[in-house]
């Protein structure tokens, strides 16, 4: 960061890089180097990740719960007004998406849309501010932005993809579920091009959903990184104008995840293809 | 940037909250968003069955109205008919007292003239007496003439 010796690619690296911990040695410790963290392989956890989401998971459904402990059909004011009309817009982006009838698909959007929004938000945080305060409580890595990491991404897809496959069988049957996947579009003869094609377009929903989300973010964030690379009486004339565009961004990608989940739940839930 | 449990940690994470948004925060909020909903219809509606009262309580008013005035003119023209039925009446009870007093004072004045006579009768006589005394120059014994002076009398 600050230190004189650290060249800009050493910096980009220290921004990109997560604050993995795991057990090794027989001992829980976070990794000091993108190498280190390597080593760990696959189990050890992201903290900042897994931190970040848990607190702003928890803001969501605190901030909701409260406005929904004192519901009231009269007049709405200050928090409830703001809190129905996200409401009302989710319920309208479902009933404009989705032709079935679920409990579960309105309140699924609104914590995406939510969650998602909150964890990109978190992108217009200036880049320095929280890695330098986790630097000063012993962290050596801090990576503020959740949706900028694959693993949160990939892990809210497969949580998507599991909602697919499984309201997929239950509303059409197991057989109907692998009859869709072997069946079509060839006929029975093609079953092995049909089992290919329909593979390859189930698995590019959750990897398309995971890595949208992900390369928007990691781009956006990447810009914030390089713009403070440049002397800093100069970064606000790049960084406001991106910061602005980025609202959109964030907003944008975080109703792409939520509308691109209804629909795929919306096919899930329909008999015909 | 490598994949790890993290991911893991992530779905389970995702998955509890939406199960938390599902229970406890999406029903609460859509009752009350529903029960607004339905709290508005019906005040349109009872605006609506309002205005619609109104209407008829005016059509009804306008008619009762109508039908008082009609009332209030029969009315009026009994009282009329019953007025001028009085003032007939009376005048043809005023005709029958003017009748009977005229006939009781014309009564009374025969009366009187056929008692007026009989006193002049009578004071005639008692003059024709006296002077028939006078004329004699003596006493005339009323009672030897009486029947003569009777007689006169009645010629009177």
């Amino acid at each position: 960061m600050s230190s004189e010796a650290l060249t800009s690619t050493d910096y980009i690296r220290h921004h990109l890089q997560n604050l993995t911990c795991g057990l090794q040695g027989g001992h829980f410790h976070c990794a000091h180097s993108a190498d280190e963290a390597k080593a760990m392989g696959f189990w050890a956890l992201n903290i900042d990740t897994l931190g970040v989401s848990l607190v702003l998971g928890l803001v969501f459904l605190f901030f909701f719960r409260q406005v929904a402990k004192s519901a009231a059909q009269g007049v709405p004011s200050g928090a409830q007004n703001f809190v129905e009309w996200i409401i009302e817009f989710i319920d309208n982006s479902v009933r404009g998406s989705f032709t079935g009838r679920s409990a579960l698909v309105a309140p699924l959007a609104l914590t995406i849309f939510v969650w998602i929004f909150l964890m990109n938000l978190m992108d217009l945080i200036p880049v320095d501010y929280i890695p330098f305060v986790a630097e000063q409580l012993g962290a050596s890595h801090f990576k503020v932005v959740p949706s900028t990491d694959p693993n949160a991404t990939i892990g809210m897809a497969i949580g998507v993809f599991f909602l697919v496959i499984f309201y997929s069988i239950k509303i059409k049957g197991l057989g109907g579920f692998v009859g869709e996947l072997t069946l079509q579009p060839f006929g029975k003869f093609g079953l092995p091009v049909n089992l290919f094609l329909e593979g390859v377009n189930l698995i590019a929903k959750p990897i398309s959903l995971a890595l949208r989300l992900f390369g928007n973010m990691y781009a956006g964030e990447m810009i914030f990184i390089l713009i403070a690379l440049l002397p800093f009486y100069v970064q606000w004339t790049l960084s406001l104008p991106w910061a602005i565009f980025h609202i959109l961004i964030v907003t944008l990608q975080a109703f792409i995840f939520m509308t691109l989940t209804i629909v795929y739940l919306d096919m899930a839930h329909q008999e015909h293809h | 940037m490598n994949i790890n449990a993290t991911l893991l940690g992530q779905t389970i994470m995702f998955a509890m909250f939406v199960w938390f948004c599902m229970k406890i925060v999406w029903p609460p909020i859509i009752g009350a968003l529903d029960a607004r909903k339905k709290l508005i219809a019906d005040g349109l509606a009872a605006g609506e069955r309002g205005k619609h009262d109104l209407e008829l309580a005016a059509k009804r008013s306008a008619e009762v109205l109508r039908e008082a005035k009609e009332k209030a003119a029969e009315i009026i023209a009994q009282g009329d008919r019953r007025a001028s039925e009085i003032i007939e009446e009376a005048k043809l009870q005023a005709k029958a007292e003017h009748d009977r007093i005229v006939a009781a004072g014309s009564a009374e004045v025969d009366q009187e003239v056929f008692r007026a006579r009989e006193q002049l009768r009578m004071q005639v006589s008692a003059i024709a007496l006296a002077g028939a005394g006078k004329i004699l120059g003596r006493e005339i014994d009323a009672k030897a003439h009486n029947d003569l002076l009777e007689k006169l009398v009645t010629e009177i």
